[in-house]
């Protein structure tokens, strides 16, 4: 069955690169400055680029980032708490909008 | 208590057929044109400071990682004739380090001998052990031995937490570990002054690369400590090897050619300039001569120019033998390289 995701479209991420080699190259040099160990330590912002894969739902990041999170050393149990924080944000982002439906039906009653 | 599990079946047990697998793998250069490109090749040994002797293919356990396939249904074992001819080598060279693996080398009734004259000659010597085996109640007296000798003890324990090192050891191996731990600590292994050092080998629980080793030490140091009350010198990461039971577990799951591009992928140079096949000999259980114990688990014998029997051992002409190297060396290239002594470039956080 085809798909608009085929994993192995995964690999083919440099072609990007290929239309405009200026800001590929712009890109990548910034990607891989944010990465680096910093104030974060790589491990950190693995799991970081794990739950945020996870908010945006972005089956390439979620492959990526899955391998790379166990490449820095963390576990399953951590991974999971990493995607619950980023359900719990989505989630919270979800409800806390609630607070416009209560406004709007508040403006719009009697 | 048995801790062995039911032996994976080996279909890919013939070597030159796992070889070929790793040939033929899409998009993965051979290897030995990265060592080429990196104006290292031939690569050449660079003296022998280590006598790495595998006792024998003899285990109690069946890990899923194992690149010698080892198990309790396994049968080589070391005669005490070839433990004999390691010795007269280790007597007549002055190679200072002895480092014994299996199998599990507690298994080989002349383990005791081979460390006690190793130690008279005045080498270090070093036992890398599943820990488990120390539990079974002929071999348990093995422990104080290794402390009356002081023997370094490397101990395979993949991580902290039990599901992870059973899904890969077997169930009940961890607990098993971990109680043999505390026996080690008791005995002063790990305790600061006391010269007798333990270190932990890590390796990943599955298709993928080993963290930083500084990093990961620092993690299993404070859990190792705070969980179970363990203390231990180092920590090792080693990256599994796509041989023997891993390979098999590669093909099965389908992460064979991924893996490998992944390993290829992370070939770096300053790694491949300290392979540690560089500075040490492999002796099988037969006696047979290998670079490493990965060749040795894939028959990859010593270059044909060279002696290739411990019993005709010659160290001038083995120490600046060309290396045999084969896409399985992807292993130890990659990142910051691994070996028997764990990564080998350190980098540290900042």
């Amino acid at each position: 069955m085809s798909s608009y995701y085929n994993p192995a479209d995964l690999a083919k991420f440099p072609t990007m690169g290929e239309g405009a080699p200026e800001l590929w190259e712009k890109f990548m040099s910034y990607y891989n400055a944010v990465f680096q160990e910093g104030a974060l330590g790589a491990r950190e912002k693995a799991l970081i680029a794990l739950a945020v894969a996870h908010a945006l739902q972005c089956p390439y990041c979620i492959e990526a980032y899955t391998r790379e999170a166990l490449e820095k050393g963390s576990n399953e149990e951590q991974m999971t708490e990493a995607v619950h924080v980023a359900a719990a944000i989505r989630g919270g982002a979800a409800l806390v909008h609630g607070v416009q439906m209560k406004n709007i039906a508040g403006r719009l009653g009697f | 208590m048995s801790l062995s599990l039911k032996a994976p079946q080996r279909p890919q047990s013939d070597s030159e057929k796992q070889l070929e697998f790793l040939r033929e793998t899409p998009g993965v250069t051979p290897i030995v044109h990265k060592f080429m490109e990196a104006g290292l090749f031939p690569l050449r040994s660079n003296g022998i400071s280590v006598m790495q002797v595998n006792m024998g293919k003899v285990c109690n356990l069946s890990c899923k990682h194992c690149h010698v396939e080892a198990g309790p249904e396994r049968t080589e074992s070391m005669s005490r004739k070839t433990v004999s001819s390691c010795l007269s080598v280790l007597a007549g060279t002055g190679i200072p380090t002895l480092d014994i693996t299996g199998g599990a080398p507690e298994l080989n009734p002349n383990l005791g001998w081979l460390i006690e004259e190793a130690v008279k000659l005045g080498r270090k010597v070093m036992v890398r052990t599943n820990l488990t085996v120390l539990e079974l109640e002929e071999y348990a007296q093995l422990a104080e031995l290794y402390a009356r000798n002081k023997v370094e003890v490397v101990a395979s324990l993949p991580y902290y937490l039990g599901k992870n090192t059973d899904r890969q050891r077997g169930d009940g191996v961890f607990e098993a570990s971990i109680r043999v731990l505390r026996r080690m600590n008791e005995l002063g292994y790990g305790r600061e002054q006391s010269g007798l050092r333990i270190n932990l080998v890590y390796n990943p629980g599955g298709a993928f690369l080993p963290p930083a080793q500084h990093s990961i030490e620092t993690e299993f140091r404070r859990e190792m400590t705070r969980r179970y009350g363990i203390v231990f010198n180092k920590l090792f990461t080693l990256t599994n090897v796509p041989i023997g039971r891993f390979l098999n577990f590669l093909m099965q799951s389908g992460n064979l050619e991924d893996y490998l591009v992944r390993l290829a992928g992370a070939f770096n140079p300053a790694a491949a300039e300290l392979v540690m096949c560089r500075s040490q000999i492999s002796v099988g259980w037969d006696g047979r001569l290998y670079d490493c114990d990965f060749n040795q688990a894939l028959g990859l014998t010593c270059t044909p120019d060279v002696p290739g029997y411990i019993h005709n051992f010659d160290l001038t002409c083995l120490r600046n033998r060309p290396i045999m190297l084969d896409n399985h060396c992807y292993a130890c290239t990659a990142g910051l390289g691994s070996s028997c002594g764990g990564a080998v470039l350190e980098v540290r956080c900042k």
